[in-house]
């Protein structure tokens, strides 16, 4: 198979463009992607300031690199877990974050979650009912937590994440076979900041498969954390991307073509006008962020669990120890 | 003499350091679909390269297949 652009041996085939490229075009190509994506669902405008939250994996790094090749104003925020669990993990993700950043003058801030709030992911995890049950809801609440206020606090206009196509529909699929329509409504490239102490948050991947992602990853020579982290086996995301893969074998395009007809669908009415999904937001007592209840929001009251260490430094102003 | 206990050619898979063996002379796409992947899942690089799936497997080489999909 020969590169569409030069006749080079290709390196990459991707079936649902019908474009196979090789290393050099395929590495100038993933930039001009994002960049339409941006544009195209009005992400970001181009003398704005924005954070990458970045995990140490080959999507939030390749997105990182790509940001900052096409000339965007981007800084790194690293969200410590503590989590271990014998392979060291994230004291791993964090040191291939702050080469990656070291490597290209790039500004990475790090908050360690247990160096702050006195416990670890998984410990908190263990304590409390809701971590019990799914530690990666209480992963997913810290985490969403820490880099909305960053954001706001600190000034920049978007938060991006590094959620690639296969990410997008396989949530869309998730929340499709319960038609959880308060989910499934506010799915979307932009998460636009309507609400007071909400930071806008963009998905310039949104397009792009987790296949070429990582071949950028690879391509590039970007080191990432290969191993999954060891709380994300058995997950519902590995699974429906799973049933997606199967049918992408049979039909090339599949995964684009639901994810993008959605989006489609939600632009034509497929809602009904009016529905948010969205509860009334209040502003939580304690740290001032949007909840959906009135009082102490989500993740303060996670914190107010008896069984975790006290409140000794859950929030220090510019909070970016490095601990 | 033909020997009768002549194995055919074969191609080795590597996969998170597991090593498959698969018959030389079928396309890449073919190997890691019997290999059990699925070939939307995993990039193939050869000599540090990454390869296309449509290539014919040649006897003796070794094609590493990298993970691409992760849950988080």
């Amino acid at each position: 198979m020969r590169c569409r652009t030069c006749g080079a041996p290709a390196a990459i085939n991707m079936r649902q463009h019908k474009l196979a490229l090789c290393r050099a075009h395929f590495v100038d190509w993933i930039p001009e992607q994002t960049e339409r994506a941006i544009d195209h669902y009005r992400m970001l405008a181009r003398d704005e300031k924005l954070l990458v939250a970045v995990s140490g994996g080959k999507d939030s790094l390749t997105l990182w690199d790509v940001l900052h090749r096409l000339g965007y104003a981007a800084d790194g925020v690293y969200i410590d877990l503590g989590i271990d669990e014998g392979i060291g993990y994230s004291a791993k993700s964090r040191a291939l974050c702050e080469s990656f950043a070291a490597a290209r003058g790039l500004a990475l801030q790090v908050v360690s979650v247990p160096g702050v709030y006195g416990a670890s992911i998984p410990d908190v995890a263990k304590k409390t009912l809701r971590g019990r049950r799914k530690p990666c809801s209480v992963c997913g609440l810290v985490k969403r937590h820490i880099m909305n206020r960053i954001c706001r606090e600190q000034g920049y206009a978007a938060l991006a994440t590094g959620h690639n196509l296969d990410d997008e529909a396989a949530v869309l699929l998730h929340n499709a076979m319960t038609w959880a329509g308060g989910y499934l409504v506010r799915q979307a490239p932009v998460l636009a900041a309507t609400r007071p102490g909400l930071a806008r948050k963009i998905k310039p991947f949104c397009r792009i498969y987790e296949r070429e992602t990582a071949a950028y990853a690879l391509m590039q020579k970007i080191e990432y954390i290969y191993e999954e982290c060891p709380y994300a086996t058995g997950s519902s995301t590995l699974y429906y991307k799973d049933v997606l893969n199967r049918m992408e074998e049979d039909r090339p395009g599949a995964k684009l073509q639901f994810y993008l007809a959605f989006l489609q669908a939600k632009d034509q009415g497929l809602f009904a006008p009016g529905f948010s999904g969205e509860a009334e937001l209040h502003e939580c007592l304690q740290c001032g962020q949007p909840t959906s209840a009135p009082g102490k929001c989500a993740f303060c009251r996670l914190w107010d669990n008896p069984s975790l260490p006290p409140p000794i430094a859950r929030r220090q102003p510019g909070e970016g120890d490095g601990g | 003499m033909l020997r009768m206990d002549a194995q055919p050619p074969k191609t080795t898979l590597i996969h998170r350091g597991k090593r498959i063996d698969v018959r030389s002379g079928s396309t890449l796409r073919d190997a890691i679909r019997k290999a059990g992947f699925s070939p939307e899942a995993v990039l193939a690089a050869k000599d540090g390269e990454l390869i296309t799936d449509d290539r014919i497997l040649l006897p003796g080489e070794e094609i590493h297949l990298v993970a691409v999909i992760s849950g988080g």
